[in-house]
């Protein structure tokens, strides 16, 4: 086991590495960069020399196997770099939104996994009932729309809520607090785009518990159970939903990993300055240390998600063995 | 001896988009304190059907019992409410399944599938439980017991599985046993083992036993009684002796001719019973048998044979068996 974990973590060596070629080589390919984008964004006249002095400064101008190398040469340090377009060190400008953006994920996953585990497990049972009808009809919704819009409406329903019962309109906080300084505000900041992509997330993770449960209801270990005499709710709670929550925890870690960088139209909806934000900026700015950083960062999310997953499912099923 | 069992003008069938499925289609017969009954009879012919019935196991949809009774120590399980039946299923009835790979569950220890079902109906202590559990693990001959209560399905061969799921349907002192299959599954040689160590326990522990199978030579070794099984009916019944000595249904004499038999020289050629099941959602007022019957009458086309008796104890249904058994003496 230790083996294996060991195994793991070195497998993310490479993986990170093929990630920065990927992004180090794609954003230069793009033609402008970040000196060009400031002087001559406005369309006005600039100075050659001016451009010049930038590029030199940003090391924009050296020959690019020593830009990649001395990229490589930094992340093997610990040594981030600044963000080309601010000048502040990567790692300050992410730190906090980071926080957020794996708060959001997180809740979101927790929404999801309260959502979609007792929903698909009792639309299985209920299978061609008004209640399976009812549960299948929530989770294409929550595919169908879109969660921005989702989100819209939480907010306007906050508002308007809010406003008819105390008089005054409500808006959750904008100004991010780690959860540890200021639960309450931090909470009440969070919850509405954690329930706004939870739902979504739920939708197809309530599909995949139901079909699940629908082929384990029909395994012969469950008539074996059934022929012993158990209650229906033990024959769910131990025999069935074990083993149907397999493809369930796959589809709960890629969706995880996704939020990490994807949310970025959520964000926007609730005013949240999170990663995927920083994403569309640092992209749109040319901002090549902070693009670097931040794919870097996603991929290191994705590759530890998986290997949770992993561990998961062993714990899930016990034939499954680490090597 | 009192009569344990009784299946009474049983009746199951399917809703498929094909039509009805008549899988058991009024069976009837009784099975006595502490005796081996056999039911005998092709794949599809409504044995497990039948067995499930008995357990009320059939999913709904799209199966249903749709009439007769199945007396139990007197009581009708049939009407039983689901809370009455869940005190018969694997208190009263134990059940062993065809296939030992998948009837245990992969994800939860032997130890904990046999302790359960102990602690669901007996209501002990895990610890007594667990010394239960033990007990029964060496009573079905499973080598140290008390290791393989930590251990997972997939630990275990397919011969130790079913020794599982023996010990599984022992563990609450059950007064019938019924095993579907129990050693289809299985190697040969293990086939041998697991039907002694049933017929051992079953015998020792005063245990009636439903053995299912679609082979005639095991009924002849481990069965008191056999009911021969057609396209859902029960077309032969008899001790095990008459049956594989006396067939009186073309039907069973063509099955004794599809296994080797130890009472006959080795040559005797085996002939697979020919032609194919008839399809249960499109039987007739006939004799299901009769497209593969080489004994068939015209009368067989209009009238579904009823059981008439050929010997004390011994019926078939079947209007030429007269006819059957003479052919049988003018061979042997
Ligand atoms: N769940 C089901 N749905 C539809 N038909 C079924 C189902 N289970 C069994 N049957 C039908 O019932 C008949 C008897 O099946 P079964 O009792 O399993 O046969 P066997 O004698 O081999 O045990 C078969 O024709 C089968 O097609
Ligand atoms: S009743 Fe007729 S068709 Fe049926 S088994 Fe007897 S002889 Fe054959
Ligand atoms: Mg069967």
């Amino acid at each position: 086991m230790y083996q294996y974990v060991l195994k793991r973590l070195l497998l993310l060596f490479p993986t990170l590495l093929g990630a920065a070629v990927l992004v180090f080589f794609l954003m230069r390919l793009i033609p402008g960069d970040v000196c060009e984008l400031r002087m001559a964004g406005t369309g006005a006249y600039f100075d050659k020399e001016a451009l010049k002095i930038c590029q030199d400064e940003l090391g924009l101008n050296r020959p690019i196997l020593v830009q990649f190398w001395e990229f490589i040469r930094g992340y093997a340090t610990f040594n981030f770099g600044d963000s080309m377009y601010t000048g502040r060190p990567i790692v300050e400008e992410i730190v906090l939104r980071f926080q957020l953006s794996l708060q959001v994920a997180i809740m979101a996953t927790i929404t999801a996994i309260l959502i979609a585990i007792p929903l698909g497990t009792i639309s299985a049972i209920k299978q061609n009932t008004w209640i399976d009808y009812g549960v299948r009809a929530f989770s294409i919704a929550g595919i169908a729309m879109p969660s921005f819009w989702l989100g819209i409406l939480i907010i306007l329903g906050l508002l308007i809520t809010t406003k008819s019962w105390f008089g005054a309109a409500w808006m959750p906080p904008i100004q991010y607090r780690p959860l540890w300084e200021d639960p309450v505000y931090n909470l009440t900041m969070l919850i509405w785009p954690a329930v706004a992509t939870g739902y979504r997330y739920s939708a197809v993770a309530t599909r995949m518990t139901r079909s699940a449960m629908l082929e384990v209801l029909r395994e012969d270990y469950v008539r074996t159970a059934r022929a012993k005499g158990l209650l229906e709710k033990i024959i769910i709670r131990r025999h069935a939903l074990k083993n149907s929550l397999l493809p369930v925890v796959t589809v709960i870690g890629i969706e995880f990993a996704f939020l990490m960088g994807g949310l970025v139209v959520t964000e926007q909806v609730f005013n949240l300055n999170g990663l995927g934000k920083l994403f569309v900026e640092s992209v749109t700015n040319f901002d090549y240390n902070m693009t670097q950083a931040l794919v870097m960062l996603v991929v290191a999310v994705f590759v530890l998600t998986n290997f949770v997953v992993d561990v998961l499912y062993g714990w899930l099923d016990p034939r499954i063995h680490y090597r | 001896m009192a009569t344990l069992l009784e299946v009474d003008n049983l009746q199951t069938q399917f809703l498929t988009s094909a039509g009805i499925v008549k899988a058991v289609d009024g069976i009837s017969y009784d099975v006595e304190e502490g005796e081996t009954v056999a039911i005998v009879g092709e794949s599809g012919c409504g044995k497990s059907v039948g067995a499930l019935s008995i357990m009320r196991l059939i999913p709904w949809p799209p199966g249903r019992i749709i009439g007769g009774a199945v007396r139990f120590q007197g009581k009708d399980l049939v009407k039983l409410s689901d809370a009455e039946m869940r005190h018969v299923r694997g208190k009263e009835i134990g059940m062993v399944f065809q296939e030992p790979m998948t009837s245990l569950n992969p994800v939860l220890t032997i130890g904990l599938q046999i302790t359960e079902t102990v602690r669901h109906h007996l209501g002990v202590t895990q610890e007594e439980a667990d010394k239960r559990a033990i007990e029964l693990l060496g009573l079905v001959g499973i080598s140290e017991p008390e290791r393989r209560l930590k251990q997972y399905p997939h630990h275990l061969s397919g011969g130790m599985r079913q020794r599982v799921m023996i010990a599984l349907a022992l563990s609450c002192e059950p007064k019938l046993i019924i095993a579907d299959e129990p050693t289809t599954a299985l190697d040969v040689t293990i086939q041998a083992q697991i039907l002694e160590l049933m017929k051992g326990l079953t015998r020792r522990l005063g245990v009636a036993l439903i053995v299912i199978t679609h082979n005639l030579g095991v009924v002849a070794r481990y069965a008191d009684r056999v009911n021969v099984m057609y396209a859902g009916k029960i077309v032969e019944r008899g001790r095990a002796h008459d049956i594989y000595h006396r067939p009186s249904h073309p039907y069973t004499l063509a099955l004794l001719k599809s296994v080797p038999r130890m009472d006959q020289p080795r040559k005797a050629k085996l002939d697979p019973v020919e032609g194919q099941p008839p399809d249960l959602t499109r039987l007739d007022e006939g004799c299901s048998f009769r497209p593969r019957c080489r004994f068939k009458v015209e009368h067989c086309e209009r009238e579904f044979p009823p059981l008439n008796s050929v010997a004390p104890g011994h019926v078939a249904a079947c209007f030429e068996t007269a006819r059957v058994v003479r052919l049988e003496k003018v061979a042997s």
